[in-house]
């Protein structure tokens, strides 16, 4: 079944407007591609690479320079667009920033999940209904009456994810949401990020730097110096791990490992993301090795 | 990290008080305010102090934890209380030290002084700040004034800019911490020298913390759009202010109050108050 792209780019460019010192500095060079609505897409690149460009562009807090770009099929960068239409467009995608403290409006957990809701003008026994069911979605429940301030960073994500689950979004951009978090928080993240992705069918984009987390995509978007340098699954994206090193990028520590295997003579592959199926192909390669002898 | 200050922060609860209505709150601390001010004499104030030990059994707030809440306000409760004591004439003079004169009337202000200041706190803090939370009391605030808006008074952006000041306190606070920290490790020196080296001393925590406070801001602005803020312009509310009996009883209560604070002025003007 042919599914229709959520958002379609078309040869995106913006500058960075530069002051008196500096020059205008280009951080999305020719852009183009399509996201499918209901896929999870991880978008790579070190910082400075525009992924986290590309993010405000794609929830229109930035405009692009030129080119084009549809958002549920609805060219946002068409002359007749209205403020109308934008504010329409972002019903529809919502965005889970990198520093939770600084996204959390109210001083009550269930409050701000319900924030975006206000906004929009929902009654308010349907607010009330989709804040405890975001909540439930996410097992915040029993922090629904807490203050953001006493939660950890795992834990303000997930109210920020809420909120977007009570707004009824269809794709979620989260703009390097677990870099500032722990281990555990990420992973927390994560989890629900991919709840929302499977259970949901809510489209994902996850702008990340974490290899690891990017392996989880069904689809890599690496990004270098503004331009897209490789698209495609992960086992495709990581196939080639010098393209990725170049870049100044790293390829999961699984593949990383495999690939020196592959160069030390080893028969293996490179596209396992676990530790576990990456151990057994190990053990596996050297048995056939041993038995080759 | 928890931050120790406990002035103006809300304290979950689900008592009487925590579940008036905002609106019915902020009349009634108003209200409460004006019988602070309307008592005069010794016999008004036992009564308005015994009431506001009643409030704050009310909520089931700890006593202790409402004076923690005013130790930053010491310092004027100390200096109005010797004021007084020392500038105040009466008929009774009780110690003469030469060009020190201190009469039964100025110590007697003072013990008033200090309870009305202390009261007004407390009626805030108990109505308010306590057991309403930031939002719910922006929003009592906002429908409060609404008719204001007729006058294009923005009464919808001053709210959200009082939510959005509350909700960051908390956060500033833990952020001046750390970068107190990370000054001290670098050798900075907070605790001696004169008043103008101590102010000095504050510089380098001041200049980081706005930074970085224009850029939270920056940063909230962006995540708002993010979520469809446009406005007061048709929001709806998750939770509606509905006023119910128990509040027009509270209201009731507050008034028979400040009447018999009239009365005891009246009838019982024992040691009244000259300010």
């Amino acid at each position: 079944m042919q599914k229709t792209p959520i958002i379609k780019a078309e040869h995106l460019t913006f500058s960075y407007p530069g002051d008196a010192e500096s020059k205008p500095v280009r951080a999305l060079d020719d852009v183009s591609f399509e996201i499918e609505e209901g896929s999870f897409t991880a978008i790579l690149g070190h910082n400075g690479s525009g992924k986290s460009t590309l993010a405000k562009l794609l929830c229109m807090v930035n405009y692009p320079d030129s080119g084009e770009l549809l958002l549920c099929g609805k060219d946002l960068t068409a002359p007749d667009v209205t403020e109308e239409d934008i504010l329409a467009a972002r019903r529809d995608i919502g965005m889970v920033f990198q520093n939770p403290d600084n996204q959390i409006v109210a001083s009550i957990v269930e409050e701000d999940v319900a924030f975006g809701c206000e906004n929009l003008g929902i009654p308010s026994a349907e607010i009330r209904k989709r804040v405890d069911q975001a909540l439930e979605e996410v097992g915040m429940t029993k922090y629904a009456r807490s203050s953001p301030h006493n939660l950890s960073g795992g834990q303000k994500q997930r109210v920020a994810i809420a909120g977007v689950i009570a707004m009824k979004r269809k794709c979620v951009i989260f703009d390097e949401s677990t870099a500032m978090l722990d281990p555990l928080g990420r992973q927390d993240v994560m989890n629900t990020a991919m709840k929302l992705n499977r259970e949901d069918g809510i489209t994902v984009i996850l702008i990340t730097h974490y290899m690891s987390e990017a392996a989880m995509a069904d689809r890599i978007i690496v990004m270098n110096q503004g331009k897209i340098l490789r698209d495609g699954t992960p086992s495709e994206v990581f196939s080639d791990p010098e393209a990725m090193w170049d870049a100044g990028l790293d390829v999961p520590q699984t593949t990383e490992l495999l690939y020196k295997m592959r160069k030390a003579g080893y028969d293996v592959r490179l596209d396992l993301f676990d530790e576990n199926d990456c151990a057994a192909e190990i053990a596996r390669a050297m048995k056939r090795a041993r038995e080759g002898k | 990290m928890k931050s120790d200050i406990t002035f103006g922060q809300y304290v979950e609860g689900n008592s009487l008080i925590h579940r008036l209505d905002p609106r019915m709150k902020i009349v009634l601390s108003i209200l409460y305010i004006v019988t602070i001010f309307l008592a005069k004499s010794v016999t008004a104030f036992a009564l308005l102090t015994l009431s506001a030990f009643l409030l704050i059994a009310l909520t089931g707030l700890s006593p202790a934890m409402i004076l923690r809440g005013m130790r930053p306000l010491l310092f004027i409760i100390v200096f109005t209380a010797v004021f007084n004591i020392f500038w105040m004439t009466g008929d009774t003079l009780l110690i003469s030290l030469g060009p020190i004169k201190i009469y039964l009337e100025g110590i007697i202000n003072a013990v008033l002084i200090i309870l009305r200041i202390v009261l007004l706190i407390v009626a805030t803090s108990v109505f308010l700040t306590y057991t309403t939370t930031p939002l719910a009391l922006t929003d009592g605030l906002e429908q409060l004034l609404a008719p204001l808006k007729k006058l294009h008074v923005p009464v919808h952006e001053f709210s959200m800019m009082m939510t959005i000041a509350l909700r960051f306190i908390p956060t500033l606070i833990d952020e001046t911490q750390k970068i107190m920290n990370a000054q001290k490790a670098r050798g900075a020196d907070f605790s001696t020298g004169n008043l103008l080296q101590r102010a000095k001393a504050l510089i380098p925590i001041l200049i980081p913390l706005f930074i970085s406070a224009f850029r939270r801001a920056d940063e909230l602005a962006t995540a708002m759009e993010c979520r469809c803020y446009t406005g007061g312009e048709g929001r709806t509310r998750m939770n509606v202010l509905r006023s119910t009996p128990k509040d027009w009883a509270a209201a009731f209560v507050v008034l028979v109050l400040g009447a018999a604070i009239v009365l005891a002025n009246l009838y019982f003007p024992l040691y009244g108050l000259t300010l």
